[in-house]
């Protein structure tokens, strides 16, 4: 299954800030919009960095001053990016290896979504009770 | 529920190959569902042509559109459109007697054909070319597409893989098939199929025993000496169509293929990469297989991108607000795209249905007018639509099974809506 098949019925949401934004916007639009992540982008739209919530936590358990400081200082960057052409399999096993639970989509350098470790698996398992229908329907054809 | 054609299940009557009869056999767990007073079946009724959302909207609390994928994707290569090149989807909806398809004529005097794409489409397109006329007429398979395949002279059948054989996204059961057909050598190059160190770092890593088993079953064949049967059927890997070529009279000469290596892109998946090697195969017809599209839906928000519904989880979204539009569903491949077995509809639709009860429990619904059958029933006799209700299907099953009896086949299938409503006394 190709990443676009997770994208199809995602809606169109990938939410995006600027680098030089405060951790303080960010973090109420993280809140506003109760999500995990927001890609960073250029003033072209294109992603140099992602910012998770986890980076924030981080930063405050080390005991910075977060909320004062940018977007920039605390993304991670640059970010793996996938197509929607990738195969979303090999794509959740990238992120459980390298431990991240966002990931932008980037088709011929535009960003066009961002697919979570949860879209993954909700598609996975539509994909395994589809096969699990399609054998109980052969089983009870026999 | 609604369909443009006058005979309900979609694909299962017009995707799903001929000689797979026991997978039609699905439509019968459906009988139950149909049977149920609260259901009604509008057959010839197309959304967009003979309803629009605004009447839907004055009939219904909710609707739901399961529409499928009713167009092709495009390779975008030079040639794409030469005679004797021609999309899988629009062959497989002819051989199957899809009523849209039927007039439409293929070309098959050349010796050569070439599928692009390695899904099981490709493979029940080169299945279905290396019948022989006994098989075909064993299968509900059209009967003008039964004769036309018979007086078929292709003889070599090439399917085209771009990525290796343990990306080959056809399934191991249609993989065994082909080895089993009674008149054609499967050929494999062993070298295509030896395993590249990606491959084989991934399948060790997976532990996936239907991918080791597809490998296998590959080099298998590979090893197998041809037995001489009438036709070959040659499955090739690594190699991307970059062009097709004219043959000097516009029509489908051979195709410029581009070799390839496998990389790892930067997200983890096994790509594809042009080794800048180049190879000609010459073929006299092309069957492009390289996926389905949805069509846009009058009215209804379509996602360009992705060539479905704009959706999530199913909920159709306001393009401007990206919020759900009330009462509005979608489900299967308009939903997701044109992936998936028949069986993955199935927990796709339970999706989108939690979302309608949930929406249908917090009030979330349309405000219809006039929900009443003797509203519909009222505007489908206002305009010139001939609906087909259940019984008039059944009635046009047991014909169709009963001309199949006697034929020695499955069933024949009435193939145009003039010889149904004839049968049906509509005249
Ligand atoms: C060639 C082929 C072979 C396949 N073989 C198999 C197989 O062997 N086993 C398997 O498990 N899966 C198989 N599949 C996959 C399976 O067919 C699909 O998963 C499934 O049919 C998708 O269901 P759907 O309801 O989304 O679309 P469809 O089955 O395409 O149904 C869509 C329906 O909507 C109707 N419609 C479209 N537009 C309108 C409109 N405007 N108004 C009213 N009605 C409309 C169509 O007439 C059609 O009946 C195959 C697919 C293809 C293409
Ligand atoms: N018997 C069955 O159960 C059965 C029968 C028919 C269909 N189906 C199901 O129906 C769905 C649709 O089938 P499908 O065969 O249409 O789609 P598919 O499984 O997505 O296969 C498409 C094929 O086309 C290739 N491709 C795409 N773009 C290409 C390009 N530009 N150049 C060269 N190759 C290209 C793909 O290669 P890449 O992988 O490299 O992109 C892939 O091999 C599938 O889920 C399938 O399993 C099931």
């Amino acid at each position: 299954m190709k990443l676009e098949v997770v994208l199809a019925a995602r809606g169109p949401r990938v939410l995006t800030i600027d680098a030089a934004a405060s951790i303080r916007v960010a973090v109420a639009r993280l809140a506003e919009h109760n999500i995990g992540a927001l890609v960073v982008v250029d003033a072209a739209g294109h992603p140099i960095g992602i910012l998770s919530e986890r980076d924030v936590i981080r930063a405050l358990a080390a005991g910075e001053d977060a909320l004062a400081l940018t977007v920039g200082d605390l993304m991670t960057s640059p970010v793996i990016a996938a197509t929607p052409a990738d195969d979303a399999e090999a794509v959740l096993q990238t992120m459980t290896t390298n431990h991240f639970r966002h990931v932008p989509i980037v088709d011929h350098g535009v960003l066009v979504g961002i697919v979570t470790i949860g879209d993954l698996v909700r598609a996975q398992l539509i994909e395994v009770r589809g096969e699990v229908v399609t054998l109980e329907t052969r089983l009870m054809d026999a | 529920m609604f369909d443009r054609l006058p005979t309900p299940y979609g694909l299962v009557r017009h995707g799903v190959a001929p000689d797979h009869q026991k997978i039609k056999a699905v439509t019968r767990g459906f009988a139950e569902t149909a049977a149920d007073p609260r259901f009604r079946f509008y057959g010839n009724v197309e959304f967009g042509a003979d309803l629009t959302l605004c009447d839907l909207q004055r009939l219904y609390h909710q609707v739901l559109f399961a529409t499928g994928a009713q167009s092709e994707r495009r390779m975008g290569i030079p040639g794409e459109d030469l005679c004797r090149s021609y999309p899988a989807t629009e062959f497989v909806a002819w051989y199957n007697g899809h009523p849209d398809y039927r007039d439409l004529a293929f070309d098959l005097s050349a010796e050569t054909a070439a599928i692009v794409g390695v899904g099981n489409v490709a493979i029940d397109v080169a299945r279905i070319l290396c019948l022989s006329p006994q098989e075909l007429r064993r299968t509900d398979m059209a009967p003008y597409a039964v004769e036309a395949l018979t007086q078929s002279r292709v003889r070599d059948v090439y399917l085209l893989g771009r990525r290796g054989p343990a990306q080959a996204a056809f399934t191991n059961p249609e993989l065994k098939e082909i080895g089993e057909l009674a008149q054609a050598d499967v050929v494999v190059h062993p070298a295509e199929v030896q395993l590249d160190p990606l491959s084989m770092e991934e399948l060790a890593r997976s532990g996936d025993r239907l991918l080791a088993r597809k490998v296998d079953l590959l080099q298998t064949y590979a090893a197998r000496p041809p037995a001489g049967r009438a036709r070959r059927l040659h499955l090739r890997f690594l190699v991307s169509p970059v062009a097709l070529l004219d043959d000097g009279r516009g029509g489908v000469g051979g195709l410029r293929l581009a070799r390839n290596r496998l990389a790892r892109s930067v997200a983890g998946t096994i790509v594809a990469e042009a080794t800048g090697e180049l190879e000609t195969l010459m073929a006299g017809v092309v069957f492009r297989s390289v996926g389905y599209r949805g069509v846009a839906l009058p009215g209804v928000p379509f996602d360009e991108r992705w060539g479905v519904i704009l959706n999530e989880r199913g909920r159709v979204l306001d393009p401007e607000t990206e919020k759900p539009v009330v009462g509005e569903y979608a489900a299967g491949w308009v939903k997701r795209g044109p992936s998936g077995v028949i069986g993955t509809n199935k927990p796709d639709a339970l999706e989108t249905v939690a979302e309608m009860a949930a929406d249908a429990a917090a009030g979330r619904v349309l405000s219809p007018a006039d929900p009443s059958r003797a509203a519909l029933d009222a505007l489908l006799a206002a305009s010139r639509v001939r609906p087909v209700s259940y019984a008039d299907w059944q009635h046009l099953d047991a014909l169709e099974a009963a001309a199949g009896e006697r034929a020695g086949s499955p069933r024949v299938k009435f193939t145009s809506r003039e010889e149904m409503f004839r049968a049906l006394g509509r005249q």
